[in-house]
This record gives C-alpha cells, structure tokens and sequence, in this order.
C-alpha cells in the first residue's frame, strides 16, 4: 500500500456554513499538496454550488451544540445572519475566503467540481442552476469511477 | 535529515525535501531542484514565482499560501497550478531553498 495520499474524492452533503467549509478546506489543501481533488456536491450540499444560493450560505444557530448557544435564542430572527456574519469575518481575517471566491479558486487549482444527478432531479436543479465552475451533473456510478483508485471523504 | 548535491555544492535538507538553511541555497541550484520535481525547464513565469516567494520568506519570515500567491504574486491561481502542477507554494519554496508556508488555505 501506498504510504502517499494521490487522490481524494470528497462528498458535500450538506448545506451550513460548517458543514461546507471544511470540505473546501480538505479539497482546497489537497491541490495545494499536489493531490487530485473531485468533489460531489449532493443533497443541500449542493446549495455550495447553486448560482443564487451560494453567496447566502448560513451558519446553524438551531441544533448545533458546538455553538454553546440556547436553541431557543438560536431560533430568534436574524441570530443566523449575525452569528454568520461574525464568523465570516473571522474567517476573513484568517484569508479564509468566502465560499464562492473559495469555490472558484478551487476550480482554478484542478479540482473538479459534480452535481449529484439524483439530487437535481429531486430538487428540479440543471446544470444551468449551477455555477459555470460545475463540470457535469453525474450519477453515484459515475462518481465511483472518478473516485476510483483515490480515498473518499464523507462531509 | 537528508543532504543533496545542486550545482556543485552539499546543501541538508529536510525529511519533506526543503532547505534547513535557506543562506546556502543559490539561483544556480533551482534548475537541478525544478527537475527533480518533474519542471524540466523554469521559464520566466516559474522564476516570477520563485523569487517572489524567497523575497517573502526573506522580508516577512514565512512564505505566502496559495491564496496570498494569486493575489500578490502578479500570476493567477489558474497560472500557479499550470506552472507547478504538484502544489504551488509548496514546490516553488522547495525551488526557492525557503522553508514549506505554513497555513491551510
């Protein structure tokens, strides 16, 4: 067995703020480590990559014990939006980009960017819902097949 | 700890490959390196690169990521992954005789 990663084949199911960005991160690292990078963007997953919602991706203030926030001043409006923008910010001051300059540079570097087939058709999504960086909309076989010979990370 | 012979001279490097002492790297070694990282030739857009990360890592102390290479260097990200296909930042510092950038973006 090899003791050096070639490949990776990263799955994007969901569709929060923390549920995108270290998938970004392990794709993006990746490429920067000379790693051949495929993401598959699938369920909400694929808001990431969808034309209007990528810019207004929100943190999750309701059901996530990780922000040692009450659940009930989670759900109050506008908490989202401010705890999104705060952390952005953060992250701004890190040169973590947002994630559709993010998206795009990841592009740019190799990786190559799938809608799940399954999921667009569920959603009623087209190719032309998605950023211009999408190469394709393929099945779960298709993505094995890019997949192959790689390791896949479930997000 | 492994030790190399470019242009002539012994330099030490690293376990990854990288210079331990970035005063004995010269231009004349980055050819050699380039090739043994599969860049047969350094065109003037790889040197652009190149120097632009040493005279970082010289003024500032730590060589810029990928992102900060793409905005600053005057090359784009597209350019840097056609140019260094095995990582960018990562193979122009091993070329430049600097440290790896330290950063996960």
């Amino acid at each position: 067995m090899s003791t050096t990663i070639e490949k990776v084949a990263i799955v994007i199911s969901k569709g929060s703020l923390e549920g995108i960005y270290p998938a970004l991160i392990l794709a993006n690292g990746a490429r920067a480590e000379g790693i051949e990078a495929e993401l598959f963007f699938t369920f909400f997953g694929l808001d990431a990559i969808h034309k209007q919602r990528s810019k207004h991706i929100k943190l999750a203030t309701v059901g996530n014990p990780g922000l040692h926030l009450p659940t009930l001043a989670g759900a109050l409006p506008g908490v989202s939006d401010v705890m999104t923008q705060y952390f952005s910010q953060k992250m701004e001051h890190l040169d973590i980009p947002p994630i559709p300059e993010f998206i795009e540079m990841i592009a740019d570097s190799g990786a190559g960017l799938h809608g799940c087939k399954a999921t667009c058709d569920l959603f009623g999504l087209t190719l032309d819902d998605l950023i211009d960086q999408v190469k394709d909309i393929i099945t779960v076989g298709d993505f094995y097949q890019l997949a192959a010979g790689g390791q896949i990370i479930y997000t | 700890m492994t030790t190399a012979t470019y242009a002539g001279t012994h330099v030490i490097l690293n376990d990854e490959g990288f210079f331990t002492n970035p005063a004995e790297w010269t231009e004349a070694m980055a050819p050699e390196i380039a090739r043994a990282l599969g860049i047969s030739e350094l065109t003037d857009r790889h040197w652009q690169v190149i120097r632009f990360m040493r005279n970082e890592y010289l003024t500032k102390g730590t060589a810029p990521s990928v992102r900060a290479l793409g905005k600053t260097s005057g090359v784009s990200i597209k350019e840097l992954y056609q140019l260094f296909p095995k990582g960018p930042a990562k193979t122009a510092a091993m070329i430049a005789g600097i440290p790896k950038p330290i950063g996960c973006i």
